[in-house]
């Protein structure tokens, strides 16, 4: 195992040696130590390896992940796995706003609660949270799934396409678009089987679903009030 | 543009450590800031009928002494004056007010920082590691304390721009964000009867809360009513005599984490500005909701 | 005495002309805001109010071919490890495989290649196609994030963060469905044939503390390689260029109001942002006083149309152009040739502006297989270098006229204004005189 300690090693230079790891590399253990709330940390890894972030994170943490496992051991800043492309980001602790941002794809799990925004903008990627996650998550939610526990926070899913978000607690209320929608056979096992994949003690058949009403997708006089 | 922190002590055997404590919290929020630092210490109260003021002006070799003799002189009143950098704390046998006027009017060079019965206000251009050092922030004791590191953006970098903005007596307010309508808040507040010290957004909310309470406003109410009547982006910290509020904008984009344990209250832009305070694995940690104002009250 | 009837011409109203008369119709016939293409095309303050003052007995020109006038432009020299070395300081805007068919992006990365410059990607990603064709390609980081990936980030020569641009300040990128075809809705991980609603502000990031952060992630992901560019619509330009500078931008990209897009409201490009002549000279005077100029370097956009277009621009303190507007009709967009066409679509060339709808005769703006066919990437590509050519001859022409051995030589002084507006506005004295107006405030 890498053992880095950041209070000692620039960051940059740990980001030299993660992104030039060869493709067969054996050094596919590495622990991050005195991270002090830093920035942009294990940002555009593309390699199966796996990072330990012990303490707690600034903003960013883990952007652009492809292929690795990255897991905080503590508190994460806005943004967390944004963009991510592959791989999973584990948060043992609450993140900040739009965690997974805009992500493509891969797992991101935040054991605690999420800030605003959580998934906003999500491309692909599965979120499931733990906790609850704040006001506006899965904004215009593309594509992908965001699992929340606990309760979600007001206008969920506003202005919402092809994301599909399922809430176990209370939903303060639901954004322009987002509509109550069935939870089918087919949808509760898709959902079961990403709760077990995110290491999740729930029963999917406790969830509600949500996705979009399409009433957006074209233009139209009627639709006014939305926009 | 800037970091902001504000830390509030339920646990009265902390106040010794809240000076170091917010230096701390200050030196996280230097990559958001590094152009100026702003700090507001709520500590030693001064006895019945007297007030204190934290005077500035750029000239360190400034005559202090010299001043508060003839404002002793002036208004028969004792006086008392000690010397922090290019600021000054004045304790004066009279009303802030009186102090007030007689320096506007005998030395508009002065000017005044904050004012009130304990709220002591320091703000200086630097990285706010040095500012916090130059005012012996470490060593300050006391019941809560807030600080704004600046990165400028309308108005220019001059420590007049500088956060935190004291509208009233014990009153400071620091601000991450930028307001929209504050041109036209301002031209009303003036109507009202608030006079301003320079062209920043952040001022006009200031002044806009200091008019809300001086009409009668509670301090939630008072942020209540500034959700509706300013537009922009907000995270707001505030300061009075005995309270301490945050509130964020509807929209909330700009940064905001709270963290409460039993001893303390805290605030800060980013969470590294946090992580420090005692026992803070042990605090409960959430964002301010959208729209929502949170007080607590020394009482 | 007479006995025809009186006869007065009729009259149309300033106000309410036919323009404005058509629009009310219009509206009220649809229910929906008029969407089109293209920039602010009401006239404004522009370069054409600018003159260049020539050799003379006091100031003396080069000669043609033998000595030497340099056009080369260093980009992003402040952090990346890999600055951009361009031949021409003429580059070409981002503009999106989406809004542009995938002919186009080839031929504008064809041409720039010849002249060696770069070109940009827009709202949606990064093609294979136009990756290969372009030798300098910097990627677009948008607040919609279409496409966006960390492989196309790792590819591109640099990294452009848009806040906006001249033509919709505040605005989010628009696609209408007729466009959204299956490639383009692939990239965009969008249904077919939807409206594309487009996001404004970003969504991890809001403010200048915050866009700090994130070009910090961007330079750690790409080992601090690569040029970062910061590109605004021209709006408060003295603070916004400030700002991106103390955010940590290598190169700041300023777009006036004349700048095109693919589509937005025809209200938002003619009212909301300000023309680039106004912007400059407050963009520069920024940098200035931050001791930043020509160490962040400026790049400006919005209807440059011809070397002397480029001229002015450089001699108001930029290190750079853009041009998206006239590359495309170097392309050879609103061509005459297709005047039959632009008849049925109910325009006429030159005037053709509804590049949302997606039928454009060029095939440029479409993403019609048939119509796109029309464009070959290789001719086309040849035009545009054709027409890179010419600006920087004739940026060269009027430097040498200047007594410049560099087209960067050129400074304010070289410069005076036909107009009071153009004068305030550029801050150089009206032609014959010592007066520039309103010189005690910005």
């Amino acid at each position: 195992m890498n053992v880095v300690d950041l209070s000692q090693t620039p960051l940059r230079e740990l980001h030299t040696r993660l992104h030039n790891l060869p493709k067969d590399t054996n050094e596919r253990l590495w622990k991050l130590i005195n991270v002090h709330g830093e920035h942009a940390c294990a940002v555009g890894l593309t390699q199966p390896i796996e990072v330990h972030i012990h303490g707690h994170i600034g903003y960013y943490c883990a952007g652009m992940n492809k292929e690795a496992t990255v897991v905080i051991h503590g508190q994460c800043g806005v943004g967390v796995a944004e963009n991510m492309m592959s791989g999973e980001v584990r948060v043992k602790g609450t993140a900040s706003s739009a965690a997974g941002a805009t992500g493509q794809g891969g797992l991101l799990v935040i054991e605690g609660d999420a800030g605003t925004r959580c998934g906003i903008s999500m491309k692909g990627i599965d979120i499931v949270v733990g906790g609850s996650v704040g006001a506006m998550s899965a904004f215009m939610g593309q594509a992908g799934s965001l699992v929340v526990l606990g309760d979600a926070g007001a206008n969920l899913g506003d202005s919402l396409y092809e994301a599909r978000l399922y809430v176990r607690g209370k939903v303060e209320s639901l954004g322009a678009d987002c509509v109550p929608k069935q939870m089918t056979p087919h949808h509760v096992a898709k959902l079961g089987r990403l709760l077990k994949r995110a290491g999740m003690d729930a029963d999917p058949k406790d969830f509600k679903r949500y996705g979009s009403a399409r009433k957006l997708y074209n233009f139209h006089v009627d639709n006014v009030d939305a926009y | 543009m800037c970091g902001i922190v504000g830390l509030f002590l339920k646990n009265p055997a902390l106040q010794s450590s809240l000076g170091s404590h917010l230096e701390t919290m200050l030196i996280g929020m230097t990559e958001r800031g590094p152009d100026s630092a702003g700090i507001a210490v709520y500590h030693s109260p001064v006895a019945k009928g007297r007030s204190k003021l934290t005077l500035f002006n750029a000239d360190e070799a400034y005559p202090w002494r010299k001043l508060a003799g003839d404002l002793a002189a002036a208004l028969n009143v004792e006086t008392d004056v000690s010397q922090k950098g290019n600021h000054a704390l004045l304790v004066a046998e009279t009303t802030e007010a009186k102090v007030i006027d007689w320096v506007h009017a005998e030395h508009p060079e002065v000017r005044i920082m904050g004012y009130g019965s304990l709220m002591e206000v320091y703000k200086d251009m630097g990285l706010p590691g040095d500012v916090a050092k130059k005012y012996g922030l470490a060593g300050m004791s006391g019941t809560h304390a807030i600080g704004h590191t600046r990165m400028a953006t309308e108005s220019a970098v001059t420590t007049e721009h500088s956060h935190p903005f004291t509208p009233a007596p014990d009153m400071c307010l620091v601000h991450n964000g930028s307001l929209s309508n504050h041109n036209n808040l301002r031209k009303w507040l003036k109507k009202q009867g608030q006079s301003f010290d320079t062209d920043n957004d952040s001022e006009v909310a200031a002044r806009y809360f200091a008019y809300r309470l001086s009409e009668g406003a509670t301090l939630k109410e008072a942020l209540e009513a500034g959700l509706t009547d300013l537009d922009g982006f907000f995270t707001f910290t505030m300061g009075t005599k005995d309270g301490f509020a945050v509130v964020r904008d509807a929209i909330a984009c700009k940064p905001a984490v709270l963290a409460e344990n039993d001893d303390w209250v805290a605030m800060a832009s980013e969470f590294r500005s946090l992580a420090y305070l005692p026992n803070v694995d042990k605090a409960k940690i959430w964002e301010p909701a959208p729209a929502t104002v949170y007080t607590w009250s020394l009482h | 005495m007479s006995s025809t009837p009186f006869y007065t011409p009729p009259r149309w109203s300033a106000t309410f002309d036919a323009h404005s008369i058509a629009e009310i119709h219009r509206a009220a016939q649809t229910g929906i805001y008029d969407i089109r293409g293209g920039g602010a095309k009401r006239k404004v303050p522009h370069f054409d109010d600018l003159l260049f003052l020539g050799a003379s007995v006091s100031r003396y020109p080069l000669e043609g071919y033998r000595e030497k006038c340099g056009t080369d432009v260093v980009l992003g020299t402040r952090f990346a490890k890999k600055p951009i070395h361009l031949k021409i300081p003429v580059t070409i805007a981002g503009m999106s495989f989406g809004s542009l068919s995938g002919n186009a992006k080839d031929a504008l990365g064809r041409g720039a290649t010849q002249m060696g410059t770069s070109t940009t990607t827009g709202d949606g990603g990064m093609t294979q196609e136009e990756r290969k064709s372009s030798k300098t390609l910097v990627y677009q980081l948008l607040p919609s994030r279409y496409g966006m990936n960390p492989d196309d980030l790792r590819k591109a020569d640099a990294i452009e963060v848009v806040v906006g641009q001249g033509a919709k300040p505040g605005g989010g990128g628009m696609l209408l469905g007729m466009k959204i075809t299956e490639r383009v809705a692939k990239m965009r991980t969008l249904p077919v044939g939807i409206d594309q609603r487009s996001a404004c502000r970003h969504p991890d990031w809001t403010g200048p503390d915050d866009l700090t952060i994130k070009i910090q992630e961007l330079r750690e992901i790409t080992d601090w390689e690569k040029p970062i560019y910061v590109k605004v619509g021209a709006t408060r330009p003295y603070y916004d260029v400030a700002l991106a500078v103390k955010a940590g931008a290598d190169v700041v990209v300023l777009d006036g109001m004349q700048g095109g897009t693919a589509a937005t409201q025809d209200v938002f490009i003619e009212h909301v942002g300000i023309p680039i002549l106004a912007a400059i000279r407050p963009a520069v005077q920024a940098l200035q006083d931050l001791d930043m100029h020509r160490k962040v370097q400026l790049i400006v956009s919005g209807g440059i149309r011809n070397g002397a277009d480029v001229a002015k621009a450089l001699a108001m303190g930029a290190d750079a152009v853009a041009i998206g507007t006239a590359a495309l009709v170097a392309l050879g967009d609103n061509d005459p040739h297709w005047e039959e066409e632009y008849k049925k679509l109910g325009t006429t060339a030159g005037c053709y502006d509804d590049w949302h709808e997606g039928r454009d005769p060029a095939g440029i703006t479409t993403q019609d297989p048939e119509l796109s066919k029309r464009l070959d990437p290789v001719k086309a590509g040849h035009r545009l270098a054709n027409y890179l050519a010419v600006l920087t001859m004739e940026t060269q022409i009027i430097a040498r006229a200047c007594g410049k051995s560099h087209v960067h030589n050129l400074e304010p002084d070289d410069l005076v204004a036909l107009t009071v507006e153009a004068a305030a506005m550029a801050g150089v004295p009206l032609a014959g005189t010592n007066w520039i107006p309103g010189r005690n405030g910005m």
